[in-house]
């Protein structure tokens, strides 16, 4: 357990009035709240030390005892005996009040981890559980993974998951990136004490064994073609995700030359009917095992094409 | 087409003890779209995370609706270059 300085948690000196506590938090509340850094962990981290610390320093009581002990918290025999003396107050229905007993309100957001505040505190100010006034805490939010190959994150499609032994249906819109999170707002660990439940966070997987490249919204491929047809031009039909296409080969058409098709690349996310392009490069089959006919034909196009 | 569920601005004020007027500013303000049938205001369901997310901003932060406008404004642009990001990522891992 490691000792916390509030005061430079909340970067404000010990003698910092209750203006000053509440000025230096809300300051730090809006930089690291989590309606504001969408997804970011550290953020979450840091919203939580500084209501933590906010708890602590706006509560004239609890800051008292907090500078108390707190200071002295390398000696930690008295620090000890202190905890056990409190633990006793609290197991006679004393200690310290719940949270949002301060000043003004608390917010109510928690991480993954059990609780949202540090063991530090609750060795000071006894656990959460042991206060007599208790206040309504979010649940823990959940993380899964969500395995969606490429075919099927081409279509926006609906699927079952089950997490924590509930079933969750969500809807996948097409377009979906591999590595992408989406949070599901409530459907995380039950709230304690009547507060709301946790967010479910899933990470979508997009495993590729498509043969097409992806770019963001752009697809490649590399696609065979015969020598016949890339010299004298012709079609050929090629699978794209949505469906097979038949292309237009121009004559003389060279290897590693690409062509674009567009709007038959992957699903722009969340915008319905927006695509991106596909990129075929040729790649010029050569034939092989070649009649005595065919050879004979090809020295003598060997020998015009020196002439020329 | 797909059924709209709504719930009155009065009714979700009510639940959440907030002022009718501040979801009113918000609608005026383009952050939200509420539906209005005769002299009723709604709020679709689709719509409710993010009048809650304001009025967590508002709320805890004290954060006017202008100031709203411009965070929302950021927290887009923020989410464009997230995906931005990742897709470069997954770009570099295709190499």
């Amino acid at each position: 357990m490691e000792f916390v300085d509030y005061y430079s948690v909340l970067g404000v000196p010990k003698n910092a009035s209750e203006d000053d506590i509440k000025k230096a938090y809300r300051k730090l509340a809006r930089k690291y709240h989590p309606d504001v850094n969408p997804n970011d962990k550290d953020a979450q981290r840091k919203f939580q030390q500084i209501n933590e610390a906010n708890e602590v320093l706006s509560d004239p009581e609890k800051r008292k005892k907090y500078d108390q002990y707190g200071k002295d918290w390398k000696h930690a025999d008295q620090f000890e005996q202190a905890r056990r003396q409190q633990g006793q107050a609290q197991a006679g229905g004393g200690g310290f009040g719940g949270f949002g007993g301060g000043g003004f309100e608390g917010f109510t957001y928690s991480s993954d981890d059990e609780g949202g505040f540090s063991d530090f505190f609750e060795s000071l100010f006894g656990a959460r559980r042991g206060s007599r006034r208790q206040a309504a805490f979010r649940g823990q939010d959940f993380n899964a993974e969500l395995e969606v190959p490429l075919k099927d994150a081409y279509l926006t499609h609906k699927q079952t998951l089950t997490v924590n032994g509930k079933n969750v249906r969500i809807t996948i819109p097409a377009g979906v990136e591999n590595g992408q999170k989406i949070r599901l707002k409530g459907y995380g660990g039950p709230g304690v004490n009547g507060g709301p439940a946790g967010d479910l966070y899933i990470t979508f997987i997009v495993p590729n064994e498509s043969g097409l490249q992806r770019e963001g919204n752009d697809l490649y491929r590399t696609e065979d073609l015969d020598l016949y047809t890339a010299v004298l031009g012709g079609d050929k039909t090629i699978d794209t995700l949505g469906g097979k296409v038949k292309l237009k080969i121009a004559p003389e058409t060279q290897n590693g030359s690409k062509v674009r098709l567009k709007g038959k690349g992957f699903p722009v996310y969340k915008k319905e009917g927006q695509f991106g392009d596909l990129y075929i490069t040729w790649n010029i089959k050569l034939p092989s095992g070649l009649s005595v006919r065919e050879k004979q034909l090809f020295e003598e196009l060997s020998k015009i094409s020196k002439n020329r | 087409m797909k059924k709209q569920e709504l719930i009155t601005i009065e009714t979700f004020c009510q639940y959440h003890s907030i002022e009718v007027s501040f979801v009113r500013a918000l609608a005026e303000s383009g952050l939200i779209e509420v539906t209005r049938m005769g002299r009723k205001t709604f709020i679709s369901f689709d719509e409710l995370p993010r009048v809650e997310k304001f009025m967590r901003l508002h709320y805890d932060l004290d954060i006017n609706v202008q100031g709203l406008e411009t965070i929302d404004h950021l927290l887009d642009t923020v989410e464009s270059l997230q995906r931005e990001l990742l897709q470069l990522r997954n770009r570099v891992r295709n190499v």
